[in-house]
């Protein structure tokens, strides 16, 4: 087991190396890099200030030495400018000579300096994160037990008029985009339309205090639409499995039937839930950007895209090892809970 | 000339006794949820001559009101749609107008029930979904939708307007809105309103529908044959295979898709070729597939199964081939050429914007079709029946796909249908 552990920690390393590189090459062609300096220089800067600019930087330097510099194994970039003032990627003007390291990077623990936010980049993507992680917890929290039972209810009896309604619900709920049903939330219970005030329609506020007030719809609105989902897949595993001829045998020995879902049925037909329950998560880390928009909750889908629409490398870099790290374990978590479910399966 | 109200004039006949009948109709729904909960469903009594029938009880007097009150709400809905296709927006209004506007939908849509139920026991599998009320719904919902798209994208007939064209004065007005300075010939309502740009969203609705009933089936499609391919082997053989396939799954998955497509549509990466040597590479797979399926379905029979193949192969390959080349070049940069299929030959071009969409949505839905697949595999080869079938003899092509993924069929039947919803509201 330790060393399953430890060669999936291998196998984490690596992708996040391989992952990190990937982004960092694709943010650093040179368009990318343009206008990167355009819109921290300014938006006139002739083609010659735009490379001089880059140059001072240390932006045109081979890819593989600058990846190097991120990582911290290469020594980071030191500009000499003409009137004799020395910058560099480790240290500011003002820092005295003999205190001037020569690497900065991951291995130092230094992730960097956002240019759009104009902050460290480690604390950003901590702030930011604790933001969405709340935000997730609190949807697996409301989506995952409600689309499982959705799902079971529905499943153990197929084609009964229970079956026909739930699967009418979770059909409805997810077929409704988030911000459509976000929209609706609003205006029903947030807005003067209807009058009922019941919820905030700004979850701004959550972030630091999280109260029942303002969390609720931004919760609501996720959590049905995903719900949808693993409701129907659940359905489907279920109404597979109460086919099968075990359960027939169940049934003839007298095993009440309730009995016959949770202890024989059930756990054979979590595989497939299971595996999109896990799938949902990375999906929550990035994909739920439409819905911090609505509610205006700064979460990590928001930085990502203001990251990603303002070029800005090194917090794109650290966004991307934490989605690395996040889908890795929510897949090791899902290896294991198929050994789990299915004690005849081996996962080398 | 006055704007549109939804309904017209025959609104305000019929509107109170929709909206009666529509509050009537929820309440008896939630009543007969709450009692199908609570009673467990109809309960069969036997008749005095042996016969069985269930018994009315409270539930299924529920159920039969839900049942006609259910009728009576349809057919006001159908009212005011044949109304509206008669009379138009003069007395239907904004609904009438739409309803005109659909009415070559509407049209091919009863020809396709009335021919599929008059042949129903000819069809197959088809024709069985005629015998449910639900498939008949559901069936109608998908065709109709399809048959706006081509109407609209290939005979240009439902839109009212040119779908680019601003119209000044026409910024964010309400549905209904009659067009400012209308000519002769002109249409004179923007009949959904229009949007920031001052454009008819009506005709762009029906125009957007035509861009999504191309895109989102077959991309989905697409990335069930990658996912499907590249999964069951990873979760068959396990071992060195899965480490390989999942690792670059989960990098697939851990890449931002936000960022993926902020990437894909910059033009200067468009000008390097990469999604065409991703679509090169994500095309390929449905031709593996068919080519492992048709070759472990008929090994037995090699006098079959080589014509079949060369055939089917020479056919989707040809289309894989026009699909991936654009005048004659697979990926054309200003400093290389790949030479791929001559314009002679070449089926059909791809609009570079319809191909960039298309590819990243088979890129990023590949990996979590793979999740799935190889979850599904992981667990169903432990069954005594895939023992009995290696032992048997039988290929691990032959088991993968027409062992494992028969009883894998039902989670990813909905997986793709869902998947092309998620597909179309990206």
């Amino acid at each position: 087991m330790g060393l399953f552990i430890l060669r999936r920690l291998g196998v984490m390393l690596l992708t996040a190396l391989c992952l990190t590189f990937l982004v960092f090459f694709l943010t650093n062609l040179y368009p990318n890099l343009e206008k990167l300096a355009k819109t921290q220089g300014n938006f006139r800067m002739s083609d010659e200030a735009v490379a001089s600019w880059l140059g001072n930087r240390g932006y045109t330097d081979n890819t593989f030495l600058k990846y190097g510099r991120w990582l911290g194994v290469a020594p980071g970039w030191v500009t000499e400018s003409a009137d004799g003032v020395v910058t560099g990627q480790c240290f500011d003007e003002g820092t005295a000579e003999e205190e001037r390291p020569t690497f900065c990077g991951i291995v130092q623990g230094d992730w960097g300096y956002s240019l759009v936010f104009k902050d460290e980049v480690s604390s950003i993507v901590a702030v930011r994160l604790a933001a969405t992680g709340k935000l997730m917890g609190f949807v697996l929290l409301v989506m995952v037990p409600m689309a499982l039972l959705v799902g079971v209810l529905a499943g153990m009896r197929e084609g009964s008029g229970l079956d026909r309604s739930l699967s009418t619900f979770s059909i409805a709920t997810t077929a409704t985009p988030e911000y459509v049903s976000g929209v609706i939330f609003i205006a029903v219970f947030a807005s003067s339309a209807f009058g009922l005030k019941w919820f905030k329609g700004s979850a701004t506020q959550a972030i630091e205090n999280a109260t029942f007030e303002n969390f609720t719809l931004p919760v609501i609105t996720i959590a049905l639409y995903g719900m949808g989902y693993i409701a129907r897949m659940t359905r489907a595993s279920m109404t597979e499995v109460m086919t099968a001829q075990y359960i027939r045998t169940a049934r003839l020995k007298g095993v009440t039937f309730g009995n016959i879902v949770m202890k024989h049925a059930l756990r054979n037909a979590l595989i497939a839930p299971f595996t999109v329950i896990m799938l949902q998560i990375p999906w929550l880390l990035n994909g739920v950007v439409i819905v911090e928009t609505l509610f205006n909750y700064k979460g990590f889908g928001w930085l990502l895209v203001q990251a990603a629409s303002n070029n800005d490398i090194e917090l794109l870099l650290a966004v991307s090892v934490v989605s690395v790290v996040v889908v890795l374990i929510t897949q090791l978590i899902s290896d294991i809970g198929y050994v789990f479910l299915n004690p005849r399966i081996r996962i080398s | 000339m006055e704007p549109l109200t939804w309904t017209g004039s025959l609104g305000t006949i019929l509107d109170p006794v929709l909206y009666a009948v529509a509050a009537v109709f929820v309440i008896a729904l939630a009543i007969q949820i709450v009692l199908g909960i609570a009673s467990g469903g109809a309960r069969v009594v036997t008749n005095p001559d042996g016969t069985l029938s269930s018994a009315s009880g409270p539930y299924g007097m529920s159920t039969a009101a839900t049942k006609w009150i259910g009728l009576a709400l349809v057919v006001l809905v159908l009212t005011y749609i044949v109304m509206g296709a008669i009379t138009g927006p003069a007395m239907v209004g904004i609904i009438g107008g739409m309803s005109q506007q659909l009415l070559p939908v509407w049209i091919a849509l009863i020809v396709t029930f009335v021919v599929s139920i008059k042949f129903k026991r000819k069809l197959g599998l088809y024709g069985k979904l005629f015998d449910s009320t639900v498939g008949m719904i559901g069936f109608a919902l998908v065709m109709f939708w399809i048959f706006a798209g081509v109407m609209a994208g290939v005979f240009d007939m439902i839109s009212t307007h040119d779908s680019l064209t601003q119209v000044s004065g026409m910024k964010n007005k309400l549905p209904g809105t009659p067009l400012n300075g209308a000519e002769e010939g002109d249409y004179a309502w923007y009949l959904l309103g229009g949007d920031n740009l001052a454009r008819d969203v009506f005709s762009r609705l029906f125009k957007g529908a035509w861009v999504v009933v191309q895109i989102a089936p077959l991309a989905t499609l697409f990335a069930f044959m990658v996912g499907i391919t590249l999964g069951l082997p990873a979760g068959y053989y396990g071992g060195r295979l899965d480490t390989i396939l999942s690792f670059m799954a989960n990098l697939i998955l851990a890449f931002p898709v936000i960022l993926l497509f902020y990437l894909l549509v910059t033009p200067e990466i468009v000008a390097t070729g990469i999604p065409n040597y991703m679509a090169t590479v994500l095309f390929i797979f449905p031709l593996v597939f068919l080519a492992v399926l048709l070759n472990s379905r008929f090994y037995t029979q090699p006098s079959l199964r080589t014509p079949l193949l060369i055939v089917v192969l020479g056919i989707t390959g040809w289309i894989y081939l026009s699909l991936i080349s654009t005048n004659g070049s697979i990926v054309s940069t200003p400093t290389y050429n790949i030479p791929g299929l001559p314009g002679a030959i070449d089926l059909f071009n791809i609009e570079a914007g319809i191909l960039v969409v298309f590819v990243s949505v088979v890129f990023v839905n590949a990996p979590t079709v793979f999740r799935i697949v190889r979850g599904l595999a992981l667990d169903i080869k432990t069954r005594d029946y895939v023992a009995a079938a290696q032992t048997r003899g039988e290929g691990p092509w032959y088991i993968m796909l027409l062992a494992l993924l028969p009883t894998a069929r039902g989670p990813l039947i909905v997986d793709i249908c869902l998947r092309i919803g998620y597909t179309t509201i990206l």
